[in-house]
């Protein structure tokens, strides 16, 4: 029976997880993940069980995308939709396999084995077009690929085929293009001549945890998701917050279309992550780690697990860390579920914590009230990274790099239309034009740095440098040639904001629509000066009245293209004073069909 | 110390606030009318409209989740705040559905009366015409979801003053909608046509069947005075600061 079943796994992971509520993304997944769904009556079931109202589990679950409350496809493919996978080639691959499964994108195949769609970046910019066949990442696609992948997927039966996402083994090796190649061109000060096991936490324990906090402080290190927080700071806060408990959390919620850095360095790098979380606990006086993983990366689950095991074995996580007797620390890693509003570090918490990840108003903010209300300091994975490196090389060598007010190195992620796509480690202050010549681009002719939410540049501008006092940027650098339309990926970028918006502030959630429909005019060419006009001011408003960092910069690359490509936006503009949103066929194109005519049109005078 | 210690200014108006008190709870006090939505003085605060927002010591901020702070220079009567403001209520005007003339509500609903207060005309935005299904399932209550501004009011008030969490969001960005515990609609939660969450809309989307027009149109409370004029006259009129016009 369908009902006893869901009774059984219901109850069982609920068991699993203590019946703890704020552990409702790891329950809710192992629902998903068993279930393939997350029925009416699972919800119901976990309600009861949680001590909460139906009504709070759907509040949670129907946020995030990898979440499903009706029973979709056994195989999950998910293409990434992005303005990099559309260049590569993403839209004849979605038509392959529209044409193989005989279905359009968003729907169910009729025997239930296939759920087509698309997804936002999946942190595959270097390797597009890249798709997710459940937690399985395929790279590199073509459309010839597809009959094979159909056919491989199909022979899979229910006992050996692909489980359900998140994965919690190896599997779909026999997929073909299921793999990811490295990423990592260039290795910098930051990742070569890489310390041995335990020399960095040996370094910092021979500190006090307040030297360690004035070592991180005096390198200058700043945070490297995009914010630039000094984090010297941000440890110092944290430490000072009174609390039960406090916490490191690492933010490998890596979502902003174009970025995979974070990518390489949990797959080769995790050790230095680790050592840097390490190194935060020990500062704060914290025992408890968690690393929040997008659900996009699941992949690199075992792999990380095993890292967290075979550090345990050597003493380097878990009771008396280092050997230092009192110093207990461990960390665990929280999967995502398809949600780029979770790298926002409030929102992040939410989730953590269980709920929809909706942002928090600040103040507080999370150094004194962050996971569970306690003091949380919250760092990107390269930040933890440079972290762990100052331990060991020391302040002076950190600050020794860079800038005056961006000190060390950034980790680039750059792909598009240059020659070679990967992951750069260049000293901050290092000019566009020199990045394009690293990675084959100097015939670009625009380039979107730091993702959508960030700054559109063209060639007149790209003696700028990459710094937080100039083009301050997480990392991802897309590169286009003159071939590439400008506005139509002005207009991805809004749509994704779209997508993303977490819609519990008005002026973002309704916001991030009307702009993408105000843009959507512009690259029809039926757009009149006064829209443009109108699409400024509206994007302003946006910036200057929605509740997060998400809305605050998502009109940023209509507002920056609008400053770097005027040309191409005046060649777009139609002269007249005003012209309609729609056609007046497409006004009437209702009343056609329920008249079953055409309409008699009045011959102008 | 005095029990009002923080002292702040408003547009250069000097304001007395207690600790704990917010920015809007203080000015409410004051008789400084800061426009607003989501809020309401018997809940605690969400921020979701963002109609609040101030300028607090030259940062953006809602003036419904900041907490008052000694010193502090906000900005609220300003022709950009006013522009931003108008600019919320016309995104909810397209967002859902709001015919005026014919809606129960008109005379008596926050959305419009903002709209005026504000100086909005017509909405330049584009219509988004949702399609949302009218829940009519309980016997003393309509919920008309092509109303909702998800303003979380109902959400608030179930959970806090009724004890019973009858709504919840579903959906995240442009398809969020308001939910109720319940697969079957409204009539098979615990709501009840007393209950908090009941009289907290501040729009026509939860209506009270068989009550709408005990007050005609043209007797509502904002057909008489604009919103916010009853915050307005708890200010005292003194020689200082001078009334803003």
């Amino acid at each position: 029976m369908e009902e006893d079943r869901t009774m059984a796994e219901v109850e069982d992971i609920l068991a699993q997880f203590g019946s703890d509520r704020t552990r409702l993304m790891d329950i809710v997944m192992a629902v998903q993940h068993r279930l393939g769904h997350v029925s009416d009556a699972s919800v119901g079931l976990l309600a009861k069980g949680l001590g909460i109202e139906p009504v709070e589990i759907e509040d949670m679950v129907s946020f995030y995308s990898f979440f499903d409350r009706v029973p979709r496809g056994r195989f999950r493919i998910r293409l990434a939709k992005t303005a990099i996978s559309h260049i590569k080639g993403a839209q004849a691959v979605a038509e392959a396999f529209e044409h193989e499964l005989g279905i359009a994108m968003g729907e169910t195949t009729a025997d239930g084995e296939f759920t087509l769609e698309w997804t936002s970046d999946i942190g595959m910019a270097d390797q597009e077009p890249s798709a997710l066949v459940n937690g399985v990442v395929l790279t590199a696609l073509t459309p010839s690929d597809v009959a094979h992948i159909v056919a491989a997927l199909r022979q899979s039966g229910h006992e050996g085929g692909l489980p359900q996402y998140p994965p919690h083994r190896t599997q779909g090796a026999a997929l073909p293009k299921a793999s990811v190649q490295p990423g990592l061109v260039k290795a910098g000060p930051l990742l070569s001549a890489l310390p041995a096991p335990g020399a960095v936490i040996g370094a910092a324990l021979a500190m006090t945890p307040d030297a360690v906090i004035a070592q991180i402080t005096a390198s200058k290190l700043r945070g490297r998701g995009g914010a630039g927080f000094p984090t010297g700071m941000k440890w110092r806060l944290t430490r000072k917050s009174k609390g039960k408990q406090h916490y490191v959390v690492c933010n490998a919620d890596e979502g902003e279309p174009g970025t995979f850095k974070d990518r390489v360095l949990l797959s080769e790098f995790p050790d230095l992550v680790f050592d840097g979380m390490t190194v935060a606990a020990f500062a704060l006086g914290s025992s408890q780690g968690l690393l929040y993983l997008r659900g996009e990366y699941a992949y690199l689950w075992d792999h990380l697990q095993g890292v967290l095991d075979a550090r345990r074995k050597s003493g380097l996580l878990g009771k008396a860390v280092g050997g230092r007797r009192g110093f207990d620390f461990d960390i665990r890693i929280q999967l995502g579920a398809g949600a780029y509003m979770c790298g926002e570090e409030s929102s992040l918490l939410e989730s953590l914590e269980g709920k929809r990840g909706a942002p928090r108003d600040r103040p507080p903010f999370p150094t004194e009230h962050g996971y569970l209300g306690q003091p949380t300091a919250i760092d990107n994975v390269e930040t933890f990274v440079c972290a762990a490196r100052i331990m060991e090389r020391g302040a002076a060598w950190f600050a020794g790099m860079g800038t005056a007010l961006s000190t060390g190195t950034k980790l680039m992620s750059v792909a598009g239309d240059c020659t070679y796509p990967g992951v750069y480690e260049v000293p901050f202050g290092i000019t566009v034009n020199a990045l394009l010549d690293l990675v084959g681009g100097s015939d670009a002719e625009f380039v979107q740095i730091s993702g959508p939410s960030g700054q559109s540049v063209s060639p007149r501008d790209f003696g700028r440098q990459i710094a937080f006092e100039d083009l301050s940027t997480g990392g991802s650098t897309m590169v286009f040639g003159r071939q590439r339309d400008v506005l139509g990926i002005i207009l991805q970028f809004a749509d994704f904001f779209v997508d993303e918006s977490c819609g519990w502030c008005a002026p973002c959630r309704i916001g991030t629509t009307q702009l993408s429909l105000a843009m959507a005019k512009v690259v029809a060419g039926r757009a009149t000066r006064a829209d443009l006009t109108a699409m400024e001011a509206l994007s302003h408003t946006v910036m200057r009245m929605s509740r997060c960092g998400l809305g605050q910069m998502a009109p940023n690359p209509i507002l920056s293209s609008m400053k770097s490509f005027p040309e191409a936006f005046e060649a777009r503009l139609r002269p007249e004073a005003f012209v309609p949103r729609v056609t007046l066929e497409q006004a009437l194109q209702d009343a056609v069909v329920v008249q079953g005519r055409q309409p008699v049109m009045e011959a102008s005078a | 110390m005095t029990a009002k210690a923080i002292q702040f200014t408003v547009d250069g108006i000097a304001v007395a606030a207690t600790a704990g008190q917010s920015l809007i709870e203080a000015c409410d006090d004051a008789g400084i009318y800061i426009p607003r939505l989501c809020h309401h003085p018997d809940l605690t605060p969400s921020g979701n409209c963002r109609v609040c927002t101030c300028t607090v010591n030259g940062r953006q901020s809602a003036a419904c989740v900041t907490p008052a702070a000694h010193g502090m220079v906000v900005e609220n009567d300003t022709p950009r705040l006013t522009d931003d403001r108008r600019t919320i209520i016309e995104m909810l005007f397209v967002e859902g559905i709001h015919p005026c003339p014919y809606c129960v509500a008109s005379g008596d609903c926050e959305l419009q009366a903002l709209g005026y207060r504000l100086g909005m005309t017509a909405p330049t935005e584009a219509y988004l015409w949702p399609r949302r299904k009218l829940d009519a399932t309980h016997p003393d209550i309509t919920l008309d979801h092509d109303r909702c501004i998800l303003c979380s009011r109902c959400i608030r008030a179930s959970r806090m003053e009724d004890g019973k969490t009858v709504f919840g969001f579903e959906g995240r960005g442009i398809a969020m909608r308001l939910n109720v515990d319940a697969q079957g609609g409204l009539g098979e939660t615990q709501m009840a046509a007393i209950d908090k969450a009941a009289s907290v809309c501040p729009v026509a989307c939860i209506v009270i069947k068989r009550d709408s027009y005990r007050v005609p149109n043209g007797e509502r409370r904002f057909d008489k005075a604009p919103i916010g004029s009853d915050i307005e006259a708890r200010r005292r009129p003194s020689g200082s600061g001078g009334h803003r016009s």
